[in-house]
């Protein structure tokens, strides 16, 4: 069969495409759960009327995007049995319950408690309300944690055997799975580009309203927020992004040697910055290179040895047999590239802005200005950046929204596609687990359906976003200064409208 | 009983949750072409379920994960196998979620008009496809020596699946009346009553018919219990809602909907999807479950976790308890 469209690379297509798919909204959906909570705690907190704004103008944001994310998550839940039934079968004792533990714990506590807070804003006193937004935002990183353990699993196979009689693996130590270090960084590194992702949005959007000098009060507390969360989700998965390259070094030698497109081992290896080579060959033609620096990244100093795509291939044909076990060496080494290039550049801007608009107290006083005016660019002390450079620094600030969600798709693609041949890592082959009993034509068909599917769809959403983020912050009305006190709303509200209805 | 009997029961339990619930929310998307005069009345009845559907949809997605982590075998089969309608199905929950959520974020009339229109079809479809596909597992379909499913399309559209799909959709359309009825105030409460009864004896004429096939089939006295449990709630619903007795008649038709599951499980039991080919070829209790191991760990963690889920889910459908009708709309869209 041809291999363009056999079942394999179909099925591997598809998953492609709904996986980055559903993650574009994931990582958005976790922050800005926590920053809308976190916004709607200061509402309840100090009863500025801006918070509350704040709070339900992010918060329609994240109803919009949070719908998508729960719709292509149903997906994921049954893709698995539908495409891969030969993975399930081999992994469903394991891989199974991380997944069950995700629907059971995670998925019921987000979508129950959203229910809560869509419809409940005259239905529950002020502290219950704002309880169940944070339930949410418990609900998303939950999930976020079991599926990611699934994941890392698939990245590093512990606490199982091989039961050869029933040819699966079974699990042996669920504790184990769940708090593996590939498993922890992997949820710290995600979970802090999510915040950078969120944070980025943020920070956008605030921009593009401040530029058009509307509704200044709310989008300088947005804009803040936004920068502090983009700096410090920023730090932190540089942070996390180190410990899992450490971790991965160790663990898939042949993903990292092909993130930096390392043919042969060296004493101490250098950093790629760009290269351009010759896969079957196997040696780059091009290489621009920083010396030593691969080695600090894999072992903390910039003498050691790190292994090479070749000598990593040539151990595990001994260890597995013949084969090619090299992954895609182009995707793998451009897609470690992009991720941390839009994710840093995110984290610059971020930085940049916070220090730019650096509050009140640090500048000298003809640069202040008032709560409805919009912040000076101050790079110097004592000096304020021209106008086209403020013009340019806005602009930016509004291009990063999208930037971290690039880089999170091709990590995604770059630690997947850099796990390739296997899909379990050294203990199965991703040939071996697509389903034997569906059609060519069958798979050409779901991917199809779902792929046109998802594209009206992101037209739908994003427009929709559009819309709302132009209309900007709602104006409150006595209903929304005046919550109920009793669950299920006050009596005398009996015959009022609803505060939302679908 | 073993870890994978019990397994068996708790699978069994989180469809019947899943029918149970979202049968009532499916019924309602369908009502808005069946009971709804106007466009306010269809979104009284959206909003009905507006707090609660996704909720509800969840059981789902635990009957999915569990079903692959106590049950690696089945889910593979099963999902590998009804290829085609579990992707029409899936379709469907994406639109139909999408549709509630963004129906009101634009007031032009075409933008509201098509999700509605796509709200009743995305009820609809996944109404009436579970139960051909229930119908189907119990009545046993065409499973090879590997576990594959080696049928095709028109194996799963027999006479007996599409009677099992007839029997959900109006099920479901039943539960749903009785549930309008029982949340709304005004003209359309009369009217779910009234409509209450026609859709349910139409529910009962075919639930009947399937339950007497299923019981000649393959049933047991177990099955048969729970088949006359079924019909005898099916009537008390149908003479609860005649009699304007709202609250008795979700609670009856619930109780059917529980029952009829039941009744499929029972006869499936132990298998988990027998092979129409050959009873070695059965996929059984056993044979498709995973190891003691695993099976102790999810009984842990559903053991702890369904009780609290359904807490806090009844917790949800008494804040959100106050009947709503035309009047209750909120004005603008938001």
């Amino acid at each position: 069969m041809d291999v363009a469209l056999a079942p394999e690379t179909l099925a591997r297509w598809q998953f492609g495409i709904t996986t980055v798919y559903h993650f574009l909204f994931v990582p958005l959906t976790i922050s800005l759960a926590a920053l809308t909570a976190g916004l709607q705690t200061a509402w309840v907190r100090t009863e500025k009327e801006k918070y509350l704004k704040a709070t339900k103008f992010w918060g329609k944001l994240f109803l919009i995007n949070i719908a998508m994310g729960v719709v292509t998550g149903i997906v994921q839940e049954f893709q698995f049995g539908m495409n891969w039934s030969d993975y399930s079968r081999f992994v469903g004792d394991v891989f199974g319950a991380p997944l069950a533990f995700e629907a059971l714990i995670a998925f019921f506590f987000e979508s129950t408690f959203i229910g809560l807070w869509i419809f409940g804003w005259d239905k529950l006193p002020k502290r219950i309300h704002l309880a169940c937004i944070w339930m949410v935002s418990i609900g998303t990183i939950l999930s976020a944690y079991f599926i990611l353990a699934a994941n890392s699993w698939m990245q590093h196979p512990v606490g199982y055997r091989i039961n050869e009689k029933k040819g699966r693996a079974e699990l042996t130590d669920f504790w184990l799975v769940l708090t593996q270090n590939t498993a922890l960084t992997q949820v710290f590194h995600t979970l802090s580009a999510a915040f950078l992702t969120g944070g980025a949005f943020m920070v956008g959007i605030a921009a593009f309203h401040l530029t058009r000098k509307k509704h200044i009060d709310v989008m300088k507390t947005s804009l803040r927020l936004g920068l502090v969360t983009v700096v410090i989700g920023g730090l932190l998965t540089a942070v996390s992004g180190d410990f899992l390259g450490k971790v991965m070094f160790k663990q898939q030698p042949m993903k990292m040697a092909a993130a930096e497109a390392l043919w042969d081992g060296e004493a101490p290896a250098p950093f790629s910055v760009f290269a351009y080579g010759d896969v079957d060959a196997g040696h780059n033609k091009v290489a621009i290179e920083i010396p030593g620096l691969l080695s600090f990244l894999a072992n903390d100093d910039f003498s050691s040895y790190v292994p090479g795509i070749n000598d990593v291939n040539k151990a595990e044909q001994e260890k597995f047999g013949p084969g090619d076990y090299r992954p895609n060496i182009p995707v793998a080494y451009w897609g470690f590239r992009w991720m941390i290039g839009f994710g840093m550049t995110s984290f610059a801007i971020g930085l940049a802005g916070l220090w730019l608009t650096r509050k009140k107290f640090m500048l000298p006083q003809h640069l202040r200005v008032g709560d409805d005016e919009v912040p000076h660019l101050s790079l110097l002390p004592g000096k304020v950046l021209g106008p086209t450079l403020t013009k340019w620094y806005w602009r930016i600030a509004i291009l990063t929204l999208g930037f971290p969600l690039i880089a999170s798709s091709w990590g995604w693609i770059f630690t997947e596609m850099g796990r390739q041949p296997w899909v379990v890592y050294g203990i199965f082959q991703t040939r071996d687990a697509v389903s034997p009993g569906v059609s060519q034509g069958e798979i050409l068909t779901s991917m199809i359906v779902f792929t046109s599917l998802y594209a009206i769809l992101a037209v739908i959403e994003v427009k929709l976003l559009v819309k709302y983020v132009k209309a900007g912050p709602p104006e409150m009305t006595e209903a929304d200064l005046n919550p109920p006190t009793k669950i299920g709303g006050d009596p005398q509200d009996a015959d009022k409208p609803m505060a939302f209805s679908y | 009983m073993q870890l994978h009997d019990v397994w068996f029961v708790l699978i069994a339990v989180l469809w019947i949750g899943y029918f149970f619930l979202e049968g009532f929310d499916f019924g309602v998307g369908v009502l808005t072409k069946l009971l709804a005069r106007d466009r306010a009345e269809k979104r009284v009845l959206i909003n009905t379920i507006g707090p609660v559907w996704d909720g509800n949809e969840v059981w789902l997605l635990s009957a999915g994960g569990a079903t692959f982590a106590a049950f690696p075998e089945w889910y593979a089969t099963l999902f590998s196998g009804f290829y085609l309608p579990l992707l029409l199905i899936l379709v469907c929950l994406i639109v139909r979620g999408v549709a509630f959520e963004y129906r009101v974020k634009r007031p032009e009339e075409n933008w509201q008009r098509n999700w509605e229109t796509a709200i009743f079809w995305t009820s609809l479809l996944p109404a009436f496809l579970w139960g051909v596909a229930f119908a189907n597992i119990t009545r046993g379909v065409k499973i090879d020596a590997d576990f594959e499913y080696v049928g095709n399309l028109a194996d799963l559209l027999n006479p007996y699946a599409l009677l099992g799909g007839l029997v959900t959709l109006s099920l479901f359309t039943f539960h749903g009346t009785v549930f309008v009825g029982l949340k709304t105030v005004g003209d359309i409460r009369e009217r779910a009553r009234k409509l209450a009864v026609r859709v349910g004896l139409v529910a009962a004429v075919v639930a009947l018919a399937f339950l007497s096939w299923t019981q000649a089939d393959k049933g047991d006295s177990g099955s048969l219990a729970a088949a006359v449990v079924a019909v005898l709630a099916l009537v008390a619903a149908l003479g609860a809602a005649w009699k304007g007795r709202e609250g008795w008649a979700f609670a009856f038709s619930g109780v059917t909907i529980v029952a009829a599951v039941a009744m499929l499980f029972l006869t499936l039991f132990p298998n988990v999807m027998p092979s129409s080919l050959n009873a070695d070829w059965n996929l059984t209790v056993t044979n498709a479950s995973s190891s003691p191991y695993t099976l102790k760990i999810m009984t842990w963690c559903a053991g702890i976790a369904t009780p609290m889920v359904l807490l806090y889910q009844g917790w949800t459908y008494w804040v959100f308890r106050k009947r709503i009708g035309t009047q209750h709309l909120a004005e603008a869209a938001h």
